[in-house]
């Protein structure tokens, strides 16, 4: 029989002064980076623009490009250089919905730089409108999940519990916000449906640990809540870390190979996932044992 | 074999047969060639398309177009069905079209989506959906009538126009006639401004704007073409009736026509057809106005303006220009689906071109196989037999999930994707909870039997309680996405039942089929 623990003790609750202080300067430094961003950046999903993405053959400079596109008449559009192969990005403010930016482009390139051809990757246009009402909607979306999730483990386990529970979410979601600015990602719905899996992934964690504490808890009555959270996650953490394990291998096989459109979703959930596992125990046990005290009072069911 | 054993047996075996009847159609769809699926009967073809999987537009390229329909200036009865029946429009003209499997909805209280897959000119769409195209026949006022309109209208706007009398930048302009000093000639019931003045002459008639229609008992509409006089271009502003005599509603058939318009034989036009009783109104009104003009007027512009030579009785109409062949088909089109009740707007727009797609299929799948491969040999290593059954079960999960998606007729993108493979990763999780706590029993010195017994209990409290909390967050998801991000809330959501259902009740029925059968010492776990 493989296995990559025996029986641990490991102390953790003790240590928890310093996973609070890690965590809060992580914290810092996502909150720092995106004031210094002046909040997240978010994509035309969010804020209403047009981007699109375009495949020029040969591959050009891109102020070669740049040069061209400016006399298109449709503004002046931030170009990217994306992956191999000439694949261009180019993201433009809000234009009148009605007027098609591509041809314009396609036509002031081939035109200025003799001898290339332009194809249509892809073109998104979103009205100011629509990206107003998807930030409104996204922000809801995170404040029911969380909500949903309070009551529910708040009436399967304990509400004290289940506020460290959450969080320890809205910790792992937060930090992944900062570190999406850190890397300067932008905030696309791709990436807020990553920063949603991960609450969900998040919460399956914590609730490994948690069913165990409460398990634990009938069996041994004598000892104080601390040191059944020290047990219960030592019982439990030869699974978290198989769990984390395969969590991770699909997503690093997601990010090498899965192409550019799900590249920032990987990014997004591989750091998500890491914080997430790390939370369970020294952020949602060590505030729940913080919040509610080091007695045993009787968990329920 | 006990009783509940041959139970859970044949629930489990109903299962498996339902998959394959789901998932059957989606395989056949996508293994086969295009030649092979076009050589297939059109209605067998339809048949299997409508059992398969979709895929979404970010993978198969296409469309994405939310439109909202601007209701202002509509009446409280007619704002509450103008949805509704922009949608019908749309739909009969995007059938007419030709997209294969188009999908055309209502999405909340005034916006209609649109999903148009396959198609790559987001130009000509948008003009194909978002055009009102509403046809009206309008008798056009003879030149005495329009020189006596204009009289007014000049009188009006030098009164309440300021600007119209300031000729200090055009000293030749007569400041008592705005208007009709900068015509450049009244021909028939047209009125020609050069292009120089058209900015002037159309300030002043937006400023005093609606109120023209009540005050002249007229409406004043322009040509949609340039026009040319004297050497010098320009538009044609035209002195109508204010009741047009006949509407596109009375439009029975709209087809492409060669060669209606004398001075353009080369061009193409449309040809109209009209119902009975548009036949009957276009006779009357024909006969009674000869050498009249009638002018043709689409979505507020003069499209042309025949002079009526004699009583037309067969009730046929044609529309001429320089139209190129495409826009002459789509103008069909439009007139035979009918007029839209309202205008509308494209508040989001997406276009994917079918490179960009198949590319990241491909890269996603290679992720996918890629994955499942580094999983199942871990699990081989790590849990060696049990290992065994659970990559049956995970297998059976990600085949289920297909199967459901399949069933619901749902449709994959690439988030969508980028979740299955999630669910590869995350599926061993129940797995791995289960036998890290058979492992615990067995360490505590319980028989086999009894250790699988109690892990499976314990574990399937917390694996319980851990899935359903992780479908909160993707049932909010599916509350919240649009398109893509609906399509992974979804295959997460699938991929989380079907998941207590194989790594769970599957995997059980295996154990206690080995454990029965033999009695069995050691796992290999």
């Amino acid at each position: 029989m493989l296995r990559i623990f025996g029986d641990l003790d490991i102390k953790w609750m003790r240590r928890r002064k310093f996973a609070y202080m890690a965590s809060g300067a992580l914290l810092a430094i996502s909150i720092i980076s995106l004031i210094a961003h002046g909040g997240p950046r978010l994509s035309v999903d969010f804020t209403g623009g047009t981007v699109i993405e375009a495949k020029i053959e040969p591959p050009q400079h891109a102020d070669k490009i740049r040069a061209a596109v400016d006399r298109a008449g449709i503004g002046k559009p931030e170009i990217q250089n994306i992956g191999e192969g000439g694949a261009y990005l180019f993201r433009l403010g809000l234009l009148e919905l009605k007027t098609n930016a591509f041809p314009k482009i396609e036509a002031a390139i081939e035109s200025s730089v003799p001898g290339t051809t332009v194809t249509l990757l892809r073109e998104e246009t979103v009205g100011p409108k629509i990206g107003s009402e998807l930030r409104n909607k996204a922000v809801w979306a995170v404040l029911i999940a969380m909500g949903g999730i309070l009551i529910y483990v708040g009436w399967r386990y304990e509400f004290m519990m289940a506020l460290g529970a959450v969080i320890a979410l809205f910790h792992d979601v937060l930090m992944t916000v900062g570190f999406i600015s850190v890397l300067n990602i932008e905030l696309s719905l791709t990436v807020l449906a990553a920063l949603l899996t991960i609450a969900g992934y998040s919460i399956n964690d914590t609730i490994v640990v948690f069913d165990r504490v409460r398990e634990q808890s009938r069996l041994l009555r004598r000892e104080n809540f601390e040191r059944v959270i020290d047990i219960s996650v030592n019982q439990t953490l030869s699974r978290t870390v198989l769990t984390v394990f395969t969590v991770v291998l699909t997503i690093v096989a997601l990010l090498i190979w899965g192409g550019e459109v799900i590249r920032d979703f990987a990014v997004a959930m591989l750091f998500g996932v890491s914080i997430g596992t790390y939370s369970s125990v020294y952020v949602a046990s060590a505030l729940a044992l913080d919040i509610r005290g080091t007695g045993t009072t009787k968990l329920r069911k | 074999m006990y009783k509940g054993q041959r139970w859970k047996l044949i629930v489990t075996l109903i299962i498996l047969g339902a998959s394959i009847w789901y998932i059957w159609p989606s395989l056949r769809v996508y293994t086969m060639s295009k030649q092979q699926f076009a050589a297939l009967p059109a209605e067998q073809a339809e048949k299997l398309r409508d059992k398969a999987l979709r895929l979404g537009l970010d993978i198969q390229g296409g469309m994405h177009l939310v439109l909202e329909v601007d209701r202002t200036g509509l009446n409280e009865q007619e704002a509450k069905d103008a949805v509704d029946r922009a949608r019908e429009v749309i739909e009969n003209r995007v059938n007419q079209f030709g997209v294969t499997e188009p999908l055309i909805q209502r999405q909340g209280e005034n916006r209609i989506v649109v999903q148009l897959p396959g198609l790559l000119d987001p130009q000509r769409a948008k003009t194909l959906i978002g055009q009102t195209a509403l046809l009206e026949f309008v008798i056009v006022k003879t030149p005495d009538e329009t020189r006596a309109l204009l009289d007014r209208l000049d009188a009006a706007v030098a009164t309440r126009v300021p600007a119209a009398s300031d000729t200090s930048k055009y000293p030749y302009f007569d400041p008592a006639k705005p208007i009709s000093s900068r015509m450049l000639s009244l021909e028939k019931g047209g009125v020609f401004f050069a292009e120089e003045d058209l900015p002037d002459v159309q300030t002043f008639l937006s400023a005093i704007g609606a109120d023209t229609v009540t005050m002249l008992d007229s409406r004043l509409l322009w040509g949609s073409e340039a026009a040319f006089m004297q050497g010098r271009a320009g538009k044609i502003l035209y002195f109508l009736e204010k009741k047009p005599e006949l509407t596109g509603a009375e439009v029975a058939t709209a087809r492409v026509g060669m060669g209606m318009d004398p001075e353009r034989p080369d061009s193409p036009g449309v040809m109209l057809n009209f119902t009975r009783r548009g036949a009957t109104i276009f006779s009357r009104v024909t006969g009674a106005n000869v050498g009249r003009q009638l002018a043709i007027v689409l979505d507020g512009n003069v499209r042309s303006d025949p002079v009526i030579r004699q009583r037309i009785p067969r009730g046929e109409a044609s529309i001429t220009g320089s139209f190129t062949d495409k826009e002459a088909a789509d103008l069909s089109i439009v007139l035979r689906a009918g007029a839209l009740p309202a205008p509308l707007n494209v508040i989001e727009e997406r276009t994917v071109g079918p490179s960009l797609g198949q590319d990241s299929v491909q890269k996603g799948i290679k992720a996918g196989i890629i994955a499942s491969i580094m999983v199942i040999l871990f699990m081989l290593i790590y849990y060696r037999f049990s290992g065994v059954i659970s990559i049956i079960a995970l297998v059976l999960n990600i085949w289920l999930l297909l199967a459901v998606l399949g069933a619901f007729h749902a449709t994959l993108t690439l988030p969508g994707l980028a979740g299955i493979i999630l669910t590869i990763g995350m599926a061993v999780d129940a797995n791995v909870l289960i036998f890290e706590r058979i492992r615990e029993e067995l360490r505590t010195g319980k028989t086999v039997a009894r250790s699988i017994e109690f892990g499976y209990q314990r574990a399937f409290r917390t694996i319980l309680d851990s899935n359903l909390t992780t479908l909160i967050t993707a049932l909010v998801l599916f509350q919240f996405g649009t398109g893509p991000i609906k399509g992974f809330a979804v295959t997460l959501s699938i991929g989380l039942i079907a998941n207590m259902f194989t790594a769970v009740f599957v995997t059980k029925i295996i154990f206690d089929g080995i454990v029965a059968r033999r009695r069995l010492e050691t796992l290999s776990i």
